[in-house]
């Protein structure tokens, strides 16, 4: 089971939920008993990738993401413009006696080298980020880190999804970027559940609302954490009920919370009673896919 | 002496932050609300440039003068009379887009994997295979409490959110420009990746909004790197600072070895959100606040950075 922890707003708590989630199974016992694998852990968040300072894995393996970009033969090259023809993403173009190419640009689909009728144009690995794997207090964990000044994230939790993959049958918890486009989308296209962490706010409220249009369009079962619960005001229960989305936990506003999490210590570290009710909301979930599952059957 | 402010070019102020949440619209708000209303006025253009999950609108009353259609990428779709199967779409494909069904054959495009490279466009050998132009948002121009507001929405799951922060900030310079306004002032996303780093180009001045917590740190850091690569100059200003003072003491010693001013701190008040229930910049709603003084410093150093002077560093204590 993939569970993908996500979020329109920013800053509503994703990695506080996901990182204790993975710690609350960890000592739960019938969880144990149950599973053959401790949870893989994967932050693609690769923008601000954050979790890894809350777990501290000891990093065993790592591997460079890159995008292929074209390399043009110039002995080759007739200067024919059939390459920046096809790159829709305008990273060349054919300027006086020579082709230019935007690297930060090149999606790396290949349309140029597969065109080019000369057999001019070869591809170049071009390194965008770096993904990096390891132990984390008996988790398993993996993050992607997008280089600073790279555009792209996406090819960066795209390679890390491919290169971090679970054990047949190990549960994988997913710490997604914020917001609702390319790279939340990415993140969570592939989950079994979305958990959708918002805050009681009219910008949670607002953001929540964007992030289930997301889950809705991709056929993906969702439910909702509140955190800051007191704070605000009633608009975001106000949807949940009248959307049939399920509030899985409500974490009050609690400033001594806060301020752990600020200095880096995790929910659970702050407060151990949310072990049983985070792993309880585990076993929520999984009736949830589970339900799922029969009803697409 | 003739300051940059009153040139014939919009200055640029984009507010950025690398971690989502710390509080960036909440001080684009307020600093719309001063720039309009404060001591010393100054009439700004407002640009909400995080399209993804826009929120400026919900604190300025924005009403809608202009509605425009933003057209981003392609999506291929395959006709099924002209395919003959022959799955050169399925192997060009580098991202998985192209689902045969499962007896084989009877290809067709998942939307969400296509990235509208076209690549079996051009490929396919029965030219069988179109590429559509997605719908893929819509930018406005609203008038606000404090100014012109232009703002955007991707709808979601889609992608060329970078594309449409251009496009938005854009028509807020082609405005600013026309009617004279001094300043604009860009609310950026979170991030640091396309749509942070159209919000930052061009700017002249982005102050990013940090939070004394290992998180925001650590992002503070990447935002901080970011803005360096790109040339922008930035300044720092410290969110909910009372929440872990060392964490303050922590963004002071990395703005220092950087060379980035950091001008000030604002305390955790929970007015902010009782101002964001009611709809408005906490600077409006509860003048005399904690956060509201620190905001109108924080904005009183930002302007005077922006005004070409030096700004005289301020001590890092409680407003």
């Amino acid at each position: 089971m993939r569970i993908a922890v996500a979020s329109g707003k920013g800053g509503t708590g994703k990695t506080t939920v996901a990182v204790s989630l993975a710690l609350s199974l960890l000592t739960d016992g019938a969880w144990k008993r149950a599973e053959r694998h401790a949870p893989l852990f994967l932050d693609c968040d690769v923008e601000a990738p954050d979790a890894h300072l809350f777990l501290h894995p000891v990093i065993e393996r790592t591997k460079q993401a890159s995008v292929p970009v074209p390399k043009v033969d110039e002995g080759r090259c007739t200067l024919c413009g059939e390459c920046a023809e096809v790159c829709v993403f305008n990273a060349l173009a054919v300027l006086g006696d020579r082709v230019l190419l935007f690297p930060e640009l090149c999606h790396g689909c290949g349309s140029c080298s597969l065109i080019c009728p000369e057999d001019a144009i070869s591809e170049v690995p071009r390194v965008m980020g770096l993904l990096e794997a390891g132990p984390a207090d008996g988790l398993h964990f993996a993050h992607g880190v997008l280089n600073v000044s790279e555009p792209m994230p996406v090819p960066v939790i795209r390679q890390l999804k491919a290169w971090a993959r679970p054990e047949p049958g190990q549960l994988t918890i997913v710490d997604a970027a914020p917001g609702a486009s390319c790279p939340m989308v990415e993140t969570v296209r592939d989950a079994d559940f979305v958990l959708l962490v918002t805050e009681p706010t009219p910008f949670g409220l607002h953001d929540l609302k964007l992030a289930l249009e997301v889950t809705r369009e991709l056929g993906l079962p969702a439910g909702v954490v509140i955190n800051r619960d007191g704070i605000g005001d009633r608009g975001v229960e106000d949807f949940c009920a009248s959307e049939n989305l399920p509030i899985l936990l409500r974490i009050p506003f609690d400033r001594a919370i806060a301020e752990g999490l600020a200095q880096g210590r995790t929910l659970v570290e702050v407060r151990p009673e949310y072990r049983s009710l985070l792993s309880e909301m585990a076993r929520r979930i999984s009736e949830i896919v589970s339900a799922a599952r029969s009803d697409t059957a | 002496m003739s300051s940059k402010l009153e040139s014939g070019t919009p200055t640029q102020l984009v507010i950025l932050s690398g971690k989502g949440g710390t509080g960036k619209t909440a001080v684009a708000a307020a600093f719309g609300h001063l720039a309009h209303a404060g001591p010393s006025p100054i009439p700004a253009v407002l640009v909400d440039a995080d399209v993804d999950a826009a929120n400026l609108e919900l604190l300025l009353e924005p009403r809608p003068l202009e509605r425009h259609e933003f057209v981003g990428g392609s999506v291929a779709r395959i006709d099924p009379q002209r395919c003959t199967d022959c799955g050169v779409c399925e192997e060009v494909c580098r991202f998985a887009a192209i689902l045969a069904s499962p007896g084989g054959g009877d290809y067709h495009v998942d939307p969400v994997a296509c990235e509208g490279c076209a690549t079996c466009h051009y490929q396919c050998p029965e030219q069988a295979i179109r590429m559509e132009p997605q719908l893929a948002g819509h930018w406005f121009r609203s008038q606000s409490r404090y100014g012109p507001l232009f703002h955007a929405r991707l709808r979601p799951a889609q992608e060329n959110s970078g594309k449409l922060v251009s496009l938005a900030k854009q028509q807020g310079r082609l405005a600013a420009v026309e009617e004279g306004y001094p300043l604009m002032i860009v609310d950026g996303p979170p991030g640091i990746g396309c749509p942070a780093i159209a919000a930052a180009a061009g700017a002249d001045l982005a102050l990013i909004v940090g939070e004394p917590t290992v998180a925001g740190i650590h992002d503070l850091e990447r935002a901080l790197g970011m803005t360096a690569h790109f040339r922008v100059q930035s300044l720092v200003c410290v969110n909910k600072g009372d929440l872990y003072p060392e964490g303050v003491s922590m963004i002071e010693d990395r703005c220092r070895a950087r060379g980035v001013e950091m001008i000030g701190w604002i305390p955790f008040d929970e007015a902010v959100t009782r101002a964001m229930v009611q709809g408005q910049p906490v600077t409006a709603w509860q003048s005399e606040s904690p956060a509201s003084r620190a905001l109108l410093a924080v904005w009183e150093s930002v302007r005077g950075h922006l005004d070409g002077q030096r700004a005289i560093a301020r001590p890092l204590r409680a407003v």
